[in-house]
């Protein structure tokens, strides 16, 4: 590989890394680990752990997708990889 | 007219569409049967991928699972989207860079390995056939309680439909039939959960109804059913019973379990462009969650639903659908203390035994919508279960025609004799799919965990490492699917077949249930997997231009590097 196209490899590692932790802590996190603390916590008519356990993280899963594939394509122009 | 007369019709209609489209939609060469020739649009490839993922168990059983488990139902609504995030930032932009047809055909070229490939057909055929018996009869059960007809009719007519357009169309037919499908089920699963938002908490859309209040009174639905549950001697509906270590590693087990299931994957070859991969993934995530986010909801209006239409009720007041119910011998009613009254309880003095799958199908009766939505939820349930048997047997047959034959035993087939393959090994494959429906083998359901945790222990960690790392070779990613197998298959075997009765926390390795085994066995593939590559030779050096090529959207990206410098 060519330096710019390790250096567009990293970016994108760098991106998977930052939206895995996000979809780590959502479900993992306050769906899993912390939901018996955040249920001390109201949302509307939700405890809040048990909303991430059933809404909350589902949401922000379809986010993370559009917002990986919005970075991507910004990327991808930027370092000359794109499809025609 | 009656029920039944609307789901002839609403039924026979869904079918005329199915077919309609089959015969619109020929394949003509073995692209067009494998991949439907890569020229799917994003947005079709995501309904699609989303007809194609939820399957019978995601319409018929999901609702009634949560409605009875609570909190820990959570478990199947993460776990089976979690893994769409994966699919799509780990998965589906590079195979769709790769440009070939299977998911063998990847491990076999990025692992220069007939026997990798061989495996690759064994995980994919075995997760397949596991995955498709149960969808066959779920198409049995729905005929025979909607339809009066026997399970082995209903199975018969289900064949005979996906026959026609999986043989006749392979991946160009099946995934317009798909589309199609999704539209159906999908309008089946909200028509009933919207009337019902509605008629309990006043509110259209059944996610917010789920955290409202009830109509005419102060308490929210999750605290009232809150409260109703534990009066009965149950758990409270928001807390969870299971060990926090199981429900991640099940969380896990399917969520891993589900980017590594051969028939998702595959869709992702379906597309012109690495971008539409990803863009595509987004669209199937999106369509799913609006089943998977109303789902919940529908579970605690149907568990409100029937503790207070029927607790403490007397029985010759009992309501219509109850009874209609308990004629199936799905619901069972035994007055042990001869009041007369229903006792549902968690204790040995409850009279009531509910079948957990007759909570979505039983919904639009219990809430009194009109006949209309019940024939519709039967043509949901029957897309649900149609679609995904569709994209399984593809699988088979791909994996049987190209992986097997082509690949294998038969280099010098021509396109056409790979396509009459392909044809015949599709209809064999639904041949003995239909035979599963019919005559289910004792263990069906005990073996569908197999399928999550197996594809978890498998392919998941062969295909990212193979992505992701240049320098893992051959012997390591063989040694770790072995023992990534060997090891999950093991422990469900054991603990499903061989010592049933020590099937619970206490006996668990580290109070791990068999559902969430699988993370366990995708840890060991991994680690087997670094360790032998680092003790044996790196890949050779076409395999590893192969990888910075995946790599990069463009085509021939490495190429015209090379060309330049």
């Amino acid at each position: 590989m060519q330096n710019r196209d390790k250096k567009y490899w990293q970016k994108n590692l760098q991106y998977l890394g930052i939206l895995l932790s996000v979809w780590f802590v959502v479900s993992y996190g306050c769906g899993i680990l912390w939901v018996d603390a955040l249920d001390s916590f109201r949302l509307g008519g939700f405890k809040l752990g048990f909303w991430f356990a059933q809404q909350g993280s589902i949401y922000v899963f379809v986010i993370l997708i559009f917002v990986y594939v919005w970075l991507m394509n910004r990327l991808d122009k930027k370092y000359e990889v794109d499809e025609a | 007219m009656d029920i039944q007369s609307w789901t002839f019709v609403i039924v026979g209609l869904s079918f005329a569409l199915y077919i309609g489209i089959a015969i619109w939609s020929r394949a003509r060469d073995t692209s067009d049967f494998y991949v439907a020739h890569g020229q799917v649009s994003p947005l079709a490839n995501g309904l699609a991928t989303a007809a194609d993922w939820m399957s019978a168990a995601s319409f018929i059983g999901m609702a009634g699972l949560i409605s009875f488990l609570g909190r820990d139902g959570s478990v199947y609504l993460m776990g089976w989207t979690g893994g769409y995030v994966l699919l799509a930032l780990l998965l589906a932009p590079y195979l769709r860079k790769f440009g070939k047809f299977t998911v063998p055909d990847f491990i076999g070229d990025r692992y220069y390995s007939r026997s990798a490939r061989l495996i690759g057909v064994v995980c994919a055929i075995f997760i397949s056939f596991t995955y498709v018996a149960g969808q066959m009869r779920g198409v049995g059960i729905v005929f025979s309680r909607f339809l009066d007809v026997s399970i082995e009719t209903g199975v018969m007519v289900g064949m005979a439909i996906v026959f026609f357009y999986a043989v006749l169309g392979g991946m160009k037919g099946i995934t317009y039939t798909q589309v199609a499908q999704y539209c159906v089920l999908i309008f089946a699963f909200l028509v009933p959960a919207i009337f019902i938002s509605i008629m309990m908490t006043g509110s259209a859309i059944p996610q917010l109804g789920f955290g409202s209040t009830l109509t005419g009174e102060e308490s929210f639905l999750l605290d009232k059913l809150d409260g109703l549950s534990q009066q009965l001697g149950f758990a409270a509906y928001t807390s969870g019973n299971k060990q926090t270590i199981d429900v991640f590693c099940i969380t896990a087990a399917l969520m891993v379990g589900t980017a590594g299931l051969p028939h998702v994957i595959v869709r992702f070859f379906t597309v012109p462009k690495v971008r539409d991969a990803r863009k595509s993934a987004g669209y199937a995530l999106l369509f799913i969650a609006v089943l998977y986010t109303s789902a919940p909801a529908v579970a605690a209006f149907a568990r409100t639903n029937l503790i207070q239409s029927i607790s403490e009720v007397r029985i010759d007041q009992a309501p219509e659908w109850f009874n209609n119910w308990r004629r199936t011998g799905l619901i069972e009613f035994k007055d042990k203390n001869g009041d007369g009254r229903i006792q549902y309880l968690n204790s040995e003095r409850n009279e009531l035994t509910i079948d957990r799958d007759i909570m979505v199908l039983a919904n639009p009766e219990i809430a009194g919508l009109p006949n209309w939505v019940v024939g519709l939820v039967a043509a949901g349930a029957l897309a649900a279960a149609l679609s995904t048997a569709a994209g399984l047997l593809l699988v088979i047959s791909s994996s049987v025609a190209h992986d097997l034959f082509k690949r294998t035993l038969r280099p010098r087939f021509t396109e056409k004799q790979e396509l009459r393959t392909a044809r015949i090994a599709a209809a064999c494959a639904v041949v003995i799919a239909g035979y599963f429906g019919i005559n289910p083998p004792a263990f069906v359901a005990q073996v569908v965990a197999f399928a999550f945790g197996l594809a978890a222990a498998s392919f998941f960690p062969a295909i990212i490492m193979g992505i992701f790392s240049r320098r893992i070779n051959k012997e390591g990613a063989i040694a770790g699917m072995v023992t990534g197998l060997l090891f999950t298959a093991a422990y469900i075997l054991y603990f499903k077949f061989i010592d049933p009765g020590a099937n619970n926390a206490a006996h668990w390795w580290l109070g791990i249930s068999p559902e969430g085994i699988g993370t366990i066995g995708m840890l060991i593939n991994f680690l087997v997997t670094g360790l032998v590559s680092h003790l044996t030779p790196p890949p050779p050096e076409d395999v590893r231009k192969m990888i910075d090529e995946i790599r990069l959207p463009r085509a021939n990206a490495i190429g015209s590097y090379q060309a330049e410098a």
